[in-house]
Formats: structure tokens, C-alpha cells, sequence
């Protein structure tokens, strides 16, 4: 009796391990980021990081300013946003309500399968095909722009939209569809008052998923996105170059001198960054909870 | 029925499946046949001093310039081929890189596109490391824009002020009236503190507008599909795609074309040498295998990676 108690307990604290890998994971890396990202504070105030409207790494007089960066990632995700959230959800009500079942069974698979193929090779169909295209239909001096950046992100989103949110489009119980065409209502207001908000947390949950994407990708937008570190306006901003905070960091990590300013910038980078995801996360928990109940 | 139904939808469903598969492979083969691929030509190896090869042997590691890795790795391959005992790692990073590694006793050669710094080399005696330059390659920059532009020339006083973003129409430098899109490289880049350094000078910041991509291929590309860009990109990258200009760095009218004989020549405003660095006199497989990038085998493994042999 006594050793298979030992065994349960040794199973369990086992199973503990296991989960507690990826929270110390977590929480290391948290205190990594930080701690180096803070060197940067003591010979470069934190204001000026904020509020300067300048990225020279290399300058003699170097400047760090956040913005440029911050507001490239930022016009590239709403825009890529923009593009797929319509299609991806229209996508997904699609499969889930209209499209004839054997149809329906082909696009979600092949949907899925946009997620699996290698960022390098969106970056490099985007860099051959659409940069060419978006120069010469807008007659813009370069088609390496924030929109280019946007639209193949935005294709990289679709799957991970189109999904969730099928997922949770087609579980909301059939007795409430079925009561509301029992009323009389046609079939897209029954989509349209009925089964869209009755899934809405699980649809908000895959647009933020979405956004998620959409703001850590790095391969992409760094081959199609030009990386010029200016203030990108908006919605002018769009079609010039801009570059993002994870391009900013894999461009320039593989030369920079260890503990030096520039080193610890582009940690400090990556710490706006991983509190940018940490915020959107919270957001959509919250709009998860918040609409839960609300059937 | 309805079983039935079932089996044809999973049927289906397979079909689907391997279908999309293959189309997936068949994207990847046009994929493959749509890279440019460098010219990788296997290297001839001549087995000369077979005698030698019992003597040859240990690990080494070469770090640093990814200007150079290409042609550290080729010359690697063709060194092991013949010693097949030694085993000679070749890692890029960049220069800063390569030299930080030598300093810090992790690798035996550094591998630069650049000479190494005087903050460098002091930092390299407080270690008490001494650094041994060998120039093991030319290598030229090319100014590059797309075919269909006219323009052919250029002085280094317009490329300065197309890449500090005062010239900003191809008109005023003998062009079509057309916007200039100025793509360059990013800041880690060996290119582009090379370019920075001869054309634009110490304390001159590059364009904010100008586009920072991340290899020499990436720039390239950028040229070929777009005709109002200009570009600069390492000798070996160029081809029929882009056009190279002919510079005049001192603005007397003196033009010099990017070919071979005026980048080895030196006379080619932006030609550069390629460089390892050893700690002291190389000695051992290190010494070894520099003996081999020096000997007429290594350097024709030098012009066949597109780079141009010393001497």
C-alpha cells in the first residue's frame, strides 16, 4: 500500500516538473530580457529611448529612439489585420454554415495548411511577386512597403483566423440556430444575430491569436517591409518602407558588439515587444471572459 | 446512405490531402528553379601533396565576415577533401564578430571584410592576443541599378547625396525624371560600414528613407524588379540582371568600370581586401590551411567563388 502511494506521489511530482518546465522557462527568459534591455537605462535615459524619433545604432552620436520602430510593427499589424480579419472570418462563416460539408472539409485543411509553410519562403514569394506588383499598380518608387508587409502577413494570419474561429462558429448548439430559423429568421440573420455573437469569444480570442502573429513575425516583413526606420504615418504610412522591432532585432543581433548600447537597445527592444504580446494577451483573455456568459 | 456518404467524404477528404501535398512539392521545385543559385561550381581538387596528408590533421575553427564565409567554406571543403583527417568549422556572425571570437581565444582565424580596428587591437593587447592580418581576396563593390535605367556613371559626390537623401530624382544625376529608391544594407553589415566609410564619410548618416535589407542577394533582388532603385552589392553577386555603374570617386572625370583587372588593380574606388586573422604567426593546421588559400589551388577556389586571387 505504502509503495504505491510513493509511486502516485513520485508520478505526480513527476507531472509537476513537467509543468513547471515551461513557467521557470518563462520566467527566466523574462528576467533575461529585462535585466539586459535595463543596462541600456544607464547611459541612455529612458525618456529619450521613448520619445526619440531617430534609430542610428551606429552613429557616432548614436540615438535609440523607440518610435520609429514601434510605430512600423504597429502600421504593419493594423494593416495586416485589416486584411485578413474580413476575409478570415467571412472564411470561416463560410465553411461553418454554408459551404456544402464535403466542400467545407477540403478548405479548412487547406486553410491549415498556409500555416505550415516556412516564413522564409511568404518573405521570398512576397519579395518576387507582390513587390514588383505594388510598386508598379500604385507607381510608388519602391513595392518594398508597409502594405506589402501587411497583405503577406496577412495571408500568414488567415490560417490561425479561420481556425478558431471556424472552431468556435460551429460549436455553438444547433438548438439555438434552430430556434431562431424556427422564428422565421433567414439563414444569414440567423448568422448574422445569432450564431456570430454566440461565438464571439472564440472569435475575438482568433483575431487576437491573429494580431499575435501578425506582430512577432520577423522573416517576412524584414524581406518585404524595406526597414527604413521612419515614422510611418497613417494611413500613409502603408506605402512607404517601415521597419518592424523584431526586423530591427534580427538585422542587426548578428553584428552588434556584446554589452555594448546598441546590445542592450535591441534588448530593451525586445522587452517593448514581449510586453506588447503579454498586453494583447490579457486583452483577449478578458474579451473571452467578458463575453462567455453573454449567449 | 449515410455510411456511404461518410466513406466518400473521407475519401475525399484523402484525395484532397494528397493533392495539396503534391502541389506543395511542386511549389517548392519551381521555388528551387526560381533561386538564383551563386555559382557553386564543385571545386577541383588536385591531390598533389597526398604525401602530406598523414601530417595534416586536428580541428580549427574559422568565424566571423559572412562576405567571406562563402568563400572560407569552399575553401574548407576543397582543404578537407585533400587532408581528409583535418576538420575545419566555418561560422559566420559578421566581422565584429570573427574578431570579438579570436580575441576572446574561441576561434584560431577570424574572418573580416573589413581590417581590424585600432579599439581592436588595443583590446587585443590587454588580452595579450596579437593579431596577424593575412589578405587572402579582392573583393569589389558594385553601384548597381536596374537594366533599363540610362544612367551609366556616376560620380562618388551624387552616390553621397542619393545616399544622405539630398539627390532624390534620377533627373538630377542624368536620369529619367523619376523618384530614386535607394536601397542599401543594414547596419551590421561589413557592406555597409564599407560603403558608409568611402562614400559618405565618418560623421555622415545614411537617408532615413533609404531601404536596410539583409544580404547582398536581398539588394539584388530589389534592383532587378524595380527600375528607379540603386543598389550596392559585392562583386560575386552581380550579373546580367543589374546594371553596375562606372565610378568617379574624385569627380575629375576619371571613370573606372567594375571589371576584375581594375578591382585587383586597386583603381576601382571600391575594391577592398578580405582578410583572416590569426593570434600571432599561424601555426599548425591554422598555418596549414592559410598555406593552402595561399597556394594556386586555394586562390582559384578564390576567382571561382567570384572574389579575386592577391597578386
Amino acid at each position: 500500500m505504502l509503495t504505491r502511494n510513493l509511486k502516485e506521489k513520485g508520478i505526480e511530482s513527476l507531472l509537476f516538473a513537467s509543468g513547471a518546465v515551461a513557467v521557470i522557462a518563462l520566467i527566466l527568459l523574462c528576467i533575461f530580457l529585462f535585466k539586459e534591455g535595463v543596462l541600456l537605462f544607464k547611459d541612455y535615459s529612458i525618456i529619450n529611448f521613448l520619445t526619440d524619433t531617430r534609430w542610428l545604432p551606429t552613429a557616432k552620436e548614436p540615438q535609440f529612439g523607440l518610435l520609429p520602430l514601434l510605430l512600423g510593427s504597429f502600421v504593419v499589424t493594423v494593416g495586416a489585420i485589416l486584411f485578413s480579419v474580413p476575409l478570415g472570418l467571412a472564411a470561416a462563416i463560410y465553411i461553418s454554415e454554408i459551404a456544402d460539408p464535403r466542400f467545407a472539409n477540403i478548405m479548412k485543411p487547406v486553410a491549415e495548411i498556409l500555416a505550415g509553410i516556412p516564413s522564409v519562403v511568404y518573405g521570398f514569394f512576397g519579395l518576387v511577386v507582390l513587390v514588383p506588383i505594388v510598386q508598379k499598380t500604385l507607381q510608388l518608387p519602391t513595392g518594398q512597403t508597409a502594405l506589402t508587409g501587411s497583405i503577406i502577413l496577412g495571408i500568414m494570419a488567415l490560417p490561425t483566423i479561420i481556425s478558431i474561429s471556424e472552431d468556435a462558429i460551429s460549436s455553438v448548439p444547433r438548438s439555438i440556430k434552430e430556434g431562431s430559423l424556427a422564428l422565421g429568421s433567414t439563414q444569414w440573420q440567423t448568422i448574422y444575430k445569432v450564431t456570430f455573437p454566440a461565438a464571439l469569444s472564440g472569435i475575438s480570442a482568433a483575431v487576437m491569436l491573429g494580431i499575435g502573429r501578425a506582430i512577432g513575425e520577423t522573416m517576412t516583413v524584414m524581406m518585404v517591409s524595406g526597414n527604413s526606420a521612419i515614422i510611418p504615418g497613417f494611413p500613409s504610412g502603408l506605402f512607404t518602407s517601415v521597419r518592424t522591432m523584431t526586423a530591427t532585432i534580427a538585422l542587426e543581433m548578428g553584428e552588434v558588439p556584446q554589452g555594448s548600447d546598441h546590445f542592450h537597445a535591441l534588448f530593451a527592444i525586445g522587452s517593448v515587444l514581449f510586453i506588447t504580446t503579454f498586453i494583447i494577451n490579457i486583452i483577449a483573455n478578458y474579451i473571452k471572459r467578458r463575453y462567455r456568459f453573454n449567449l | 446512405m449515410v455510411n456511404q456518404n461518410m466513406i466518400s467524404g473521407k475519401l475525399f477528404k484523402n484525395i484532397t490531402l494528397c493533392s495539396v501535398v503534391m502541389l506543395i512539392i511542386a511549389a517548392a521545385f519551381i521555388g528551387i528553379g526560381c533561386v538564383d543559385n551563386e555559382d557553386t561550381t564543385t571545386e577541383d581538387v588536385t591531390t598533389e601533396d597526398v604525401a602530406e596528408e598523414a601530417t595534416v590533421s586536428g580541428e580549427i575553427s574559422v568565424t566571423g565576415s559572412t562576405t567571406v564565409l562563402p568563400l572560407s567554406t569552399l575553401e574548407a571543403e576543397a582543404f578537407m577533401d585533400e587532408y581528409p583527417d583535418a576538420i575545419i568549422t566555418v561560422k559566420g556572425g559578421g566581422s565584429g564578430v570573427g574578431i570579438a571570437a579570436l580575441l576572446d581565444g574561441t576561434t584560431e582565424i577570424a574572418q573580416a571584410s573589413r581590417s581590424i580596428k585600432d579599439s581592436e587591437v588595443d583590446e587585443a593587447q590587454s588580452n595579450g592576443i596579437n593579431p596577424v592580418e593575412h589578405a587572402i581576396a579582392w573583393d569589389g563593390i558594385a553601384v548597381v541599378v536596374n537594366p533599363e535605367n540610362p544612367v551609366t556613371e556616376i560620380t562618388f559626390e551624387d552616390l553621397k547625396g542619393i545616399y544622405t537623401g539630398t539627390i532624390t530624382n534620377w533627373a538630377e544625376v542624368g536620369g529619367e525624371d523619376a523618384e530614386i529608391s535607394v536601397v542599401g544594407r543594414d547596419s551590421s553589415s561589413g557592406t555597409y560600414e564599407y560603403f558608409k566609410e568611402e562614400v559618405l564619410g565618418d560623421d555622415v548618416e545614411f537617408t532615413e528613407n533609404a531601404l536596410a535589407l539583409s544580404d547582398n542577394g536581398l539588394v539584388k533582388e530589389s534592383v532587378v524588379g524595380n527600375t528607379q532603385a540603386i543598389g550596392y552589392i559585392g562583386y560575386a553577386y552581380l550579373d546580367e540582371n543589374v546594371k553596375a555603374l562606372a565610378l568617379d570617386a574624385a569627380g575629375d572625370g576619371t571613370l573606372v568600370e567594375a571589371t576584375p583587372e581594375m578591382i585587383t588593380s586597386g583603381e576601382y574606388p571600391l575594391a577592398r581586401q578580405l582578410y583572416y586573422y590569426t593570434n600571432g604567426e599561424p601555426t599548425g593546421l591554422a598555418k596549414e590551411y592559410i598555406d593552402y588559400v595561399f597556394s594556386a589551388t586555394g586562390q582559384d577556389v578564390v576567382s571561382e567563388s567570384g572574389y579575386f586571387p592577391v597578386n
